[in-house]
């Protein structure tokens, strides 16, 4: 029989969960509902990992019993930040060097980061690719609707890159903060074409066309990991990075595009 | 002790918890603004708001939320008018669906706007034949901001025509007033601090609108970059310059704040 003390300590627990849930890191929350005997490992990742962590997530869950790994997929800068300001993570994965220096700048790095795999820039269009691109040449025509991402962000430093080295001006109709909202506006066909990684162009399946092109090679993405000194799970991240870095990690990586690491 | 005034002081007649708990909410909004006045660094505040890029956006925020403004006006004060003062079917309706915006995350009105005004949207190939292309453009950012800002003009002005009431009106119309001569002669000067603070409102949502624009009109200096996407932007390279954008933003936004309670106190008078 349900009595007014039960209901009110089922009240309490839920609410007491509701705020667990709204603790600021993955890592609190996890380990707050976790079962018993369970360890997490806390792995922050740029977003364009999202899909081969989270399958190299499954494999690493898989031999290391009793382990739950969980992720953070964002912008590198705002993991960096995060990270900086005392998120409890246990490795960091960053899609450029930049915000990987700022990690490692403030001495929270636990050995040197590992490269561990490129991408590049590839031109996403619609599928009936209403202007007519094949290649880099093409993204100068007039009246092009070319959506890019801003010089501020990973992709845009590689696209201004890729500009330099060729001598072209491109004018963007758009320059985005981040590169699944450049690859959402050729999605809904407002953009006539857009620059993003090929990791994303073969993410979005059906939904865009990819045209990659030679000059891409001028802006190669290094893609590089760390394990964290102060993460409460600082061993097990340093063998995440591992499995990352192992032949079965490279498989998985290649399959979604990414290059091997330089 | 009896209820009504202690001599002097009015009595509240509140449990001294309560105070506790609303020093709390006070607070939870209070200590984040202080912390940001904190961070930011005030030798370089001038330098920061007054670069290329910030005083770009700044423009363009000002002009884009007048005359986001300005359409809230020309499109909420009728709407308004037809909620306050007529009785139809499907008003309940009309009035929740007018409202939806105010809880709708602005992400998903941006989408909705994609869908409508984009190249591809439903009124895509009609814009076409006349030769208009919204997105990416400034009237884009309008257009979110104007999206996002009505509701505001709508319930607050449909609150002021309620509590106004009928009569002025009615005396007006018997007195063989035509509707029209009503309206502008009699329902307009009569709810026109109500309506002050209502434009003012909705001048300050379409200030700070982020997320319809970012997903309808894009992101470009001079364009379609209002001050929200640049201080998003900065925040990246330049925290600095982000901190100081938000500033002003808050300072925008008191003013604004004041503003409204001013001229709501002198309607209630």
């Amino acid at each position: 029989m349900p009595t007014k003390f039960t209901v009110l300590a089922a009240a309490v627990a839920a609410l007491s969960l509701s705020l667990v849930g709204c603790a600021s890191t993955p890592a609190a929350s996890t380990s707050a509902s976790a079962p018993a005997g369970t360890t997490t490992v806390t792995v922050f990742a740029a977003a364009s990992m999202k899909g081969t962590f989270t399958t190299l997530g499954k494999t690493f869950e898989a031999s290391h019993p009793g382990t739950t790994v969980v992720f953070n997929f964002a912008g590198s800068q705002t993991l960096a930040e995060q990270i900086v300001n005392g998120a409890a993570a246990d490795a960091f994965a960053s899609a450029n060097e930049a915000n990987m220096t700022t990690v490692t700048g403030a001495g929270l790095a636990s050995g040197q980061p590992k490269l561990y795999a490129t991408n590049q820039l590839e031109i996403a269009v619609p599928p009936d690719n209403p202007a007519g691109i094949t290649g880099w040449k093409d993204l100068t025509k007039k009246g092009l609707k070319l959506v890019v991402c801003a010089p501020a962000v990973p992709c845009g430093a590689a696209t201004v890159k890729v500009e330099q080295a060729t001598n072209t001006t491109l004018s963007p109709v758009s320059e985005e903060q981040a590169v699944t909202d450049v690859l959402a506006k050729v999605q809904a066909g407002e953009a006539d074409a857009g620059l993003v990684y090929k990791t994303d162009v073969q993410a979005a399946g059906n939904t865009v066309k990819g045209i990659e092109f030679d000059e891409s090679a001028k802006a190669t993405n290094n893609n590089s990991m760390v394990a964290l000194a102060k993460g409460p799970q600082a061993a097990l991240g340093l063998q995440f990075v591992d499995l990352v870095l192992s032949a079965e990690g490279q498989k998985v990586l290649a399959a979604a595009g990414f290059g091997p690491a330089a | 002790m009896g209820r009504g005034s202690v001599m002097g002081r009015t009595y509240a007649g509140l449990p001294r918890w309560l105070y506790v708990s609303a020093a709390f909410g006070a607070l939870l909004v209070i200590l984040p603004l202080f912390a940001l006045t904190l961070r930011l660094d005030w030798s370089r505040f001038f330098e920061l708001i007054t670069s290329e890029s910030s005083v770009a956006a700044l423009q363009l925020s000002l002009q884009t939320s007048v005359a986001s403004t300005v359409v809230c006006v020309l499109l909420g004060v009728p709407l308004a008018m037809v909620l306050a003062r007529d009785r139809f079917a499907g008003q309940a309706l009309l009035r929740s669906v007018v409202l939806l915006p105010l809880v709708l995350p602005p992400v998903v009105g941006g989408i909705a706007l994609l869908y409508t005004f984009g190249r591809r949207g439903l009124l895509g190939p009609a814009m076409d034949v006349l030769g208009v292309q919204i997105a990416f453009s400034t009237i884009a950012v309008v257009l979110a901001q104007t999206f996002v800002a009505l509701p505001f003009l709508v319930v607050s002005l449909e609150g002021t025509l309620r509590t106004v009431g009928h009569r002025y009106e009615l005396v007006a119309a018997t007195l063989g007033a035509r509707p029209g001569t009503v309206v502008w002669r009699v329902t307009l000067p009569l709810v026109m601090p109500g309506l002050a603070s209502a434009a003012v409102l909705s001048f300050a949502r379409a200030l700070g609108e982020f997320g319809a624009t970012i997903t309808f009109a894009g992101s470009l200096q001079g364009v379609t970059r209002t001050l929200p996407l640049e201080i998003y932007l900065q925040r990246v390279t330049d925290p600095d310059a982000a901190i100081a954008l938000s500033l002003v933003l808050v300072v925008v936004a008191v003013v604004v704040t004041v503003v409204t309670a001013r001229i709501a106190e002198r309607g209630a008078r």
